[in-house]
């Protein structure tokens, strides 16, 4: 039946996670705001993050969205905060390549988020995975300033 | 049937309902485009050797097979392209702008794929023209009876699927295409959902042009035909120029060639044709009344064990050709998915390139499967075991 490589992608805590998501909803006063999309499933996620003082102090995604991004959104935004843009952008890369090639460097600097590693498995949903995240490196890189 | 289509000795397991994707192709359609490149291959309408010229007339040959496939009236009414989407946006190019002035209106159904559904809108844009787009039924396919309320003296164009992809309904083209003709308008109709499950004959429905594309009905890929009523691709400019097209070039200015001819710039896709020809052919040996009769036993197995299973909705009727799209609610389409191909289930999850009518159903995508001459009860009876499990499996039991 397959079911052990299905249980390693749906884990509990990520099931959990997803139905459950942290920080979803809109922030008062975000800095950062954008929207990506998946194409291939018509997923949209709209990310808003707060930097003050050279810092993410909050974040919030909203939008619908299969398990895995739902789940990977709120691990993102969790993992997030507190982190300067330039530690959030190489979080970013760490975590592609973990849910694309099942390991990097320093998997405990993604902390709860490792547990999205079962994706590798299924290259198809690697994308839903990375959308957060995609979203967070966007938000910072090009992503429009409020104010 | 099974054991005419070699991909199902090579995945004895998978439950394969994706044919409205991409079907699978029989042994006569691989032997065809095998024997292409082992025996004929020259290229057509150039060589003064007998090897090209015996080509060339059997991809002339390729032509009038997928005539009579469509029951178009003459040969040069069928252009060679590579698919539906080609098709369509060849009208939209080469004759959208001798049809559509400003002002004009474009009708189409939300329920288009967007390939029948872009092509108009940009028209539009760029003619200054009206797009209209008509609210589907609830269950997610074309209603007749809205395009029909929405057909005025300025529709110029009516752009419609005969069998829509998300949720198989049919739609009665010849009616609207009467209402549409009354009042000086054009009729362009997506086939490539109705081509795979359904005898076609152009004239009988109408259409002004009739686009499909080849691997849909067994055919090969990167293949497909476009019908045009002869007097409209008479006066309709080439959108490609190149070899093959032309009647005369000079440094000053270049005539065409007659239809079909000016719309196949370039070396076409010879071996295609040859394929596209077997496929045909495989389709015209098969008794449509049993292919129907089995395909609506199929449907309407999987509406009813879907249906019995707590939470999902499924789109479209009973009277859907060859695909069945629902949802589990509290479960995404693509975690489904997952779900059912660990199993060995293809089917598709997404929006079926089809973003306005998913927009309306308000949901961001579907699961579709979708039925060939392949497809077996079991086939049905897995995909609705797989389901009632992955309910239990992401939801938890009651």
């Amino acid at each position: 039946m397959g079911l052990t490589r299905l249980d390693q992608l749906y884990r509990q805590v990520i099931l959990d996670e997803a139905y459950h998501p942290r920080h979803h909803g809109k922030l008062a006063k975000p800095t950062h705001e954008i929207t990506v999309r998946n194409p291939s499933c018509g997923d949209v996620l709209t990310l808003q993050l707060q930097v003050s003082d050279g810092k993410v102090v909050d974040a919030a995604f909203a939008g619908s969205g299969c398990t895995i991004s739902q789940a990977s959104g709120s691990l993102m935004t969790d993992r997030i905060i507190g982190e300067t843009p330039q530690s959030v952008l190489d979080l970013v890369g760490q975590f592609s390549e973990l849910v694309i090639e099942g390991e990097v460097a320093d998997e405990d600097a993604l902390g709860d988020a490792a547990i999205l590693k079962g994706v590798h498995q299924f290259p198809a949903r690697v994308k839903c995975a990375t959308l957060a995240w995609k979203a967070a490196a966007q938000a910072l890189t090009k992503g429009a300033e409020h104010d | 049937m099974r054991e005419q289509f070699p991909f199902f000795t090579q995945h004895p397991n998978l439950v394969y309902l994706d044919t409205a994707a991409t079907s699978q192709k029989p042994q006569a359609v691989l032997d065809a485009l095998t024997a292409y490149y082992t025996q004929d291959n020259a290229n057509v309408h150039r060589g003064l050797y007998r090897l090209a010229y015996s080509t060339t007339e059997r991809y002339e040959a390729a032509r009038e097979a997928v005539a009579a496939f469509v029951n178009a009236e003459h040969a040069e009414e069928i252009v060679f392209t590579r698919g539906t989407t080609e098709s369509l946006n060849l009208v939209a190019q080469s004759f959208g702008p001798l049809a559509v002035q400003p002002g004009d209106e474009i009708l189409v159904s939300a329920a288009e794929h967007h390939s029948n559904f872009i092509p108009w809108q940009q028209l539009a844009a760029a003619r200054g023209a009206r797009f209209v787009v008509a609210p589907p039924t609830p269950l997610g396919d074309t209603d007749p009876a809205a395009l029909a309320a929405l057909i005025t003296p300025r529709t110029k164009l009516l752009a419609v699927a005969q069998v829509t992809n998300v949720s198989g309904g049919l739609v009665p083209v010849r009616r609207l295409a009467d209402q549409v003709h009354a009042q000086g308008g054009f009729v362009v109709v997506d086939g490539a959902q109705s081509t795979p499950h359904m005898p076609v004959d152009v004239q009988a429905m109408g259409a002004d042009f009739f686009a499909f594309s080849g691997h849909k009905v067994y055919g090969p890929t990167g293949i497909g035909a476009l019908y045009g009523r002869a007097e409209l691709l008479d006066q309709m400019p080439p959108v490609q120029f190149g070899g093959e097209m032309i009647d005369e070039v000079t440094d000053a200015k270049s005539t065409w060639a007659p239809v079909p001819l000016k719309f196949e710039a370039g070396t076409p896709n010879i071996a295609g044709a040859f394929g596209l020809a077997a496929a045909v052919a495989f389709l015209q040996a098969q008794d449509w009344s049993t292919v129907r009769a089995r395909e609506d036993r199929l449907v309407r197995r999987l509406r009813a064990a879907l249906a019995a299973i707590d939470g999902v909705t499924v789109y479209g009727t009973a009277q859907s050709l060859g695909i069945v799209s629902f949802n589990l609610t509290g479960v995404h389409p693509h975690d489904l998915a997952t779900f059912l191909d660990e199993q060995d289930i293809a089917v598709r999850a997404g929006h079926h390139c089809a973003q306005p009518l998913m927009a309306r159903l308000g949901v961001p995508a579907t699961v579709r499967a979708s039925f060939g001459l392949y497809s077996t009860e079991q086939d049905v009876d897995r995909l609705a075991t797989a389901v009632a499990e992955a309910r239990g499996y992401f939801l938890g039991t009651d």
